[in-house]
């Protein structure tokens, strides 16, 4: 079973810094981490594989320094990374980053695409369908159990809704967005770290991907950030210190009530 | 959809490729050349297995104003489940009928379905001036593949201006499956949206955890489309004495279109208030201690018809399952009234919940983070505090009964 991977480096959230003339988003001098949905994916992947052979490829775009998650990855128990990086990049949207992801992906061969749910920087949850889409492929989304049937060559998963989980199954190939509950990540153990660093990073730029270079970074991306601001703190609340609860509710109270809350 | 997909008859040899890939069954060899058919999805399929490139599909490209302007009308993509609207539509209505005001334009819902015309009564009734009906048996279950099918379907003959569609879980599949397949931009979970000079989606939302909001244009392509955070926008009046036109939508589809097959759908949840859908969230933390002291929460809760949450410490000891988490890696939730018990406020869970209207945090240590977000704080023991707080509300709601 050959599976990729999809991996995002994120920032520690709390310190976002902002590139004052582009508006987008200064990645530099913030502390990274591999995506917690993303680790978890990989998490399953690993587990496919050390049930069902195969192969792991773990794949993400970003700047140079993203080959670090990559890393990561390598010494939690993947084969191998690819690191998609070129200046042309730059600056995508989720529609321009499924693109590169996917031309990226076609050039491999592949049973089954995992992804997290969401990056906790953008929360936007688009790049995994949308990929899906650039390849033709069907997709499972918020997927809390995964159940393989390789000899078929299709699978099961439970897919969570807002009341339950719906059981899906699908051919391979296919794509799963991962959630948290799916499985618990593995650290990387020192034997894994070390072995990380004979394991191969392909780098691939745009040259290697083809197409159209108006379709990548910026330049192909169809959403535009136009104004970027810190939002409004919230105003000084009450804050009540009575030792006496009842006091207290009822200080509680009348704000509920002139607030119109109640 | 002949408008994005064309077939080259000069350079196509008839070597059936085309038809061999395409997973919808929509390519034919009509007199030794490849055409398409209505159902074609635009999956590209064909596109790539060409070796002539005698097939291309439309691609993003500098679009006229022009062009832009052809694109009219606001739509509102309807979510529904066992014959009842998801409250996020109406929602979306009242702020698509504002935006479609603003544009002079048409504001259209969009109903796919099986037999679900009985639902459009209400659409018009909150401020449709048309439904698109797309009905057919194969629509009868949610489907993402289906429903993908069936808008890219309605979008591509139409056109609309702008797209709306709830940030459900659903929506949030959906939504970017469509817009991936339509080749445009598209906005996740907005939390505000306005018309600007020039008539373009002004579509705003927060990211890094709230920590800034953007506020971002799709300027080259059309329609713009955005999800929109439910329980953000209020639902308007109900006008029962408004109408909307109806217009059938044929849908091409067949067993083949749906990829992936539903087996059996498990309700863990019934009864209980969705806790993105309601009006008050009471959330405990660990400072609750036990899953005995839950007890505490879900009378208050109980009391003003509220839903319990939990952060992400009492989750995953496994006091409540993880659809009733509040935060980062759980749900967002923004009711006009947020009730924090036992909860210290990490960024992580504060992410989940400071958009809320109105918030109140109980807890024992005055320097918990809770309280900078908070609108009334409570320093103590939230054993304490949170009986006498309930019974009191219960004494209120008693009287207004």
């Amino acid at each position: 079973m050959k599976i990729v991977v999809c991996i995002k480096q994120v920032p520690e959230i709390s310190q976002v810094k902002l590139d004052p003339v582009t508006h987008t988003l200064v990645r530099e001098g913030v502390p990274s981490i591999v995506n917690p949905f993303d680790e978890i994916a990989l998490e399953e992947a690993l587990r496919i594989k050390e049930k069902v052979g195969g192969e792991v490829t773990v794949m993400t775009m970003g700047p140079p320094q993203a080959r670090d998650a990559l890393l990561r990855c390598l010494a939690m128990g993947a084969d191998k990374g690819i690191l998609l990086t070129d200046r042309s990049f730059a600056g995508a949207d989720t529609w321009t980053t499924s693109f590169t992801l996917a031309k990226a992906i076609e050039k491999l061969e592949y049973d089954l695409i995992l992804c997290g749910k969401q990056a906790i920087d953008g929360d936007t949850a688009q790049v995994g369908p949308e990929i899906a889409e650039q390849l033709g492929i069907p997709i499972i989304p918020y997927v809390k159990k995964v159940i393989i049937d390789p000899a078929q060559k299709k699978l099961a998963v439970h897919s969570e809704t807002d009341e339950g989980y719906d059981v899906i199954e699908s051919k391979l190939p296919v794509l799963l967005t991962a959630i948290k509950g799916l499985n618990e990540p593995r650290l990387p153990s020192v034997m894994g770290i070390m072995s990380a660093k004979k394991k191969e990073i392909k780098v691939w730029g745009m040259a290697d991907l083809g197409g159209n270079p108006e379709s990548y970074g910026l330049k192909g991306s169809p959403t535009q950030v136009v104004q970027v601001a810190t939002p409004e703190p919230r105003g000084k609340g009450t804050i009540i210190t009575d030792q006496d609860p009842s006091v207290a509710v009822k200080k509680a109270i009348q704000i509920l009530t002139e607030a119109h809350i109640l | 959809m002949p408008e994005l997909i064309k077939v080259d008859k000069e350079k196509c040899t008839g070597c059936s490729m085309c038809v061999q890939v395409c997973p919808f069954n929509a390519a034919k060899l009509v007199n030794k050349k490849a055409e398409i058919g209505d159902n074609c999805t635009l999956c590209g399929a064909c596109e790539k297995a060409c070796s002539v490139q005698a097939i291309t599909i439309e691609r993003r490209k500098a679009t006229s104003p022009e062009e832009l302007a052809k694109h009219k009308g606001v739509w509102v993509i309807v979510e529904h489940s066992d014959g009842e609207l998801r409250r996020v539509v109406l929602e979306l209505l009242t702020e698509g009928r504002k935006l479609a005001d603003k544009l002079n334009e048409e504001l259209a819902a969009v109903l796919v379905g099986n037999k679900v015309s009985g639902l459009t009564k209400t659409l018009a009734e909150h401020g449709a001036d048309k439904v698109y009906l797309v009905e057919h048996e194969l629509l009868d279950k949610y489907t993402s593949d289906g429903y993908v099918h069936a808008l890219v379907g309605a979008i591509s003959k139409y056109q609309p201006s702008i797209v709306l569609i709830g940030a459900t879980p659903k929506g949030r599949e959906l939504a970017p499956r469509v817009a991936a397949r339509l080749q445009v931009g598209l906005t996740a979970d907005c939390t505000g949206l306005d018309i600007d000079e020039k008539g373009q989606l002004l579509q705003i939302r927060p990211a890094f955890g709230g920590n800034i909001m953007a506020t971002i244009l799709s300027p080259y392509t059309r329609p713009q489309m955005a999800t929109v955070r439910p329980n953000v926008m209020k639902v308007g009046e109900r006008d029962q004495f408004r109408t909307a036109n109806i217009e059938k939508v044929g849908v091409n589809i067949s067993p083949r279109t749906i990829r992936t097959k539903t087996l059996q759908s498990v309700k863990e949840i019934s009864g209980a208030v969705k806790i993105e859908e309601a009006n008050v969230v009471v959330s405990a933390g660990r400072g609750i201690g036990s899953r005995d002291n839950l007890k505490v929460t879900e009378e208050l809760a109980m009391v003003l018809n509220g839903a319990v949450g939990g952060s992400r410490a009492i989750v995953d000891v496994g006091y409540l399952p993880h659809h009733q988490q509040v935060g980062q890696s759980g749900k967002t939730v923004s009711p006009r009234l947020y009730i924090a018990m036992g909860i210290s406020g990490a960024i992580q869970h504060l992410i989940g919940m400071q958009s809320s209207d109105f918030i109140i945090a109980i807890n024992s240590d005055p320097e918990a983070p809770i309280f900078k977000v908070a609108d009334i704080g409570i320093v103590g023991d939230l054993f304490k505090i949170v009986p006498v707080l309930t019974e009191e509300l219960r004494a209120i709601k008693k009287k207004e009964a």
